[in-house]
């Protein structure tokens, strides 16, 4: 029997987390998708819940209100975090999308020019925005925490 | 072409949403920071008195059923996305989107039912609760 080839399967576990020569925006691509599905999940929830309160039911304020438990503040805060990324994110997508900034047709020779000076700029300027509300809501939600 | 003007429409919901989500997650999210369209700063900015008073403001309440609606659409949209890459049957994509159809309208409909539920609960029954609501409003907050 003819001897298995073997591949160098050099990427290890790092593989599985990754492509790793992957660029950024394709990890960006999969986290928007995450983050899109989890606000989904909650938004259906949320719905459900804050209606309620037309029957004057509040179920995450005053008493018997079981949402101020510490697990649904750090949900929420996850929910926040999640809302950061996808929302700027979301507006570079968007940006891309219709054209405003993908940079001028030139033949694609390496190093990519459209990509370095006008992509990925893009990119790092909404990551930082994102950064920056990120940075405003943990503060709030250790505050709140204090408490 | 259908599905590109469905395409057309999610991004333009996601930017509707970009405005009001920012707003609300701005008033909720980082209310100990903003104070802002809080009624009752000493308050948290999600406690009873406070929504109620948001709740007694048309503004907010036209703006919750608008916020509603896209991203109802925005977020099942997407989700019909995803899901349809994995090249279902045709049967079962029309069913899917059946479902989704149905419960973006059904959600929509009790959310808005109670939306406008709780702005005449709030404006009605406490004038008190309406008027702090709208000197608020107007940037007393
Ligand atoms: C804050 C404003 C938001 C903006 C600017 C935004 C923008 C976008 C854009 C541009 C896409 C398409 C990504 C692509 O090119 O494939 C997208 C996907 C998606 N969004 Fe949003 N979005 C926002 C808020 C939300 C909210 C509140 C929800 C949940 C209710 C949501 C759920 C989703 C889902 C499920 C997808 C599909 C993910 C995918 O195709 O991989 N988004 N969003």
């Amino acid at each position: 029997m003819p001897e298995l080839k073997r591949h160098d399967n050099r990427l290890g576990i790092w593989g599985w987390l990754g492509g790793g020569r992957w660029g950024m925006e394709r990890y960006a691509y999969i986290l928007h998708r995450v983050t899109g599905l989890g606000i989904l999940a909650y938004f259906l929830m949320h719905i459900c819940v804050t209606s309620l309160r037309a029957w004057g039911i509040y179920l995450w304020t005053g008493e018997g209100a079981f949402l101020d438990a510490p697990v649904f503040k750090v949900g929420e805060f996850l929910v926040f975090s999640a809302f950061a990324f996808h929302a700027f994110n979301g507006v570079r997508l968007i940006l891309v999308e219709l054209g405003f900034a993908v940079g001028k047709p030139i033949e694609p020779v390496y190093p990519y020019k459209s990509s370095l000076h006008v992509q990925r700029p893009l990119f790092l300027a909404m990551m930082v925005l994102a950064a920056v509300f990120f940075a405003a809501g943990s503060y709030e939600f250790w505050h709140g925490l204090a408490r | 072409m259908r599905e590109t003007k469905y395409w057309t429409w999610f991004m333009a919901a996601g930017l509707l949403i970009l405005a009001l989500l920012g707003l609300h997650m701005v008033v909720m999210h980082l209310g100990s920071l903003t104070h802002l369209f809080a009624a009752h700063p000493d308050q948290p900015s999600v406690a009873q008195a406070n929504s109620q008073a948001r709740d007694a403001s048309l503004f907010f309440t036209l703006s919750y059923v608008v916020l509603l609606g896209a991203g109802l659409f925005h977020g099942l949209y997407g989700l019909r996305v995803v899901v349809f890459e994995l090249s279902l049957k045709p049967a079962a994509e029309k069913a899917l989107s059946a479902l989704l159809l149905v419960v973006g309208l059904g959600l929509f409909g009790l959310g808005t039912y109670a939306a406008f539920a709780a702005h005449g609960r709030a404006a009605g029954a406490s004038p008190a609760v309406a008027s702090v609501a709208g000197a608020s409003l107007a940037g007393r907050s």
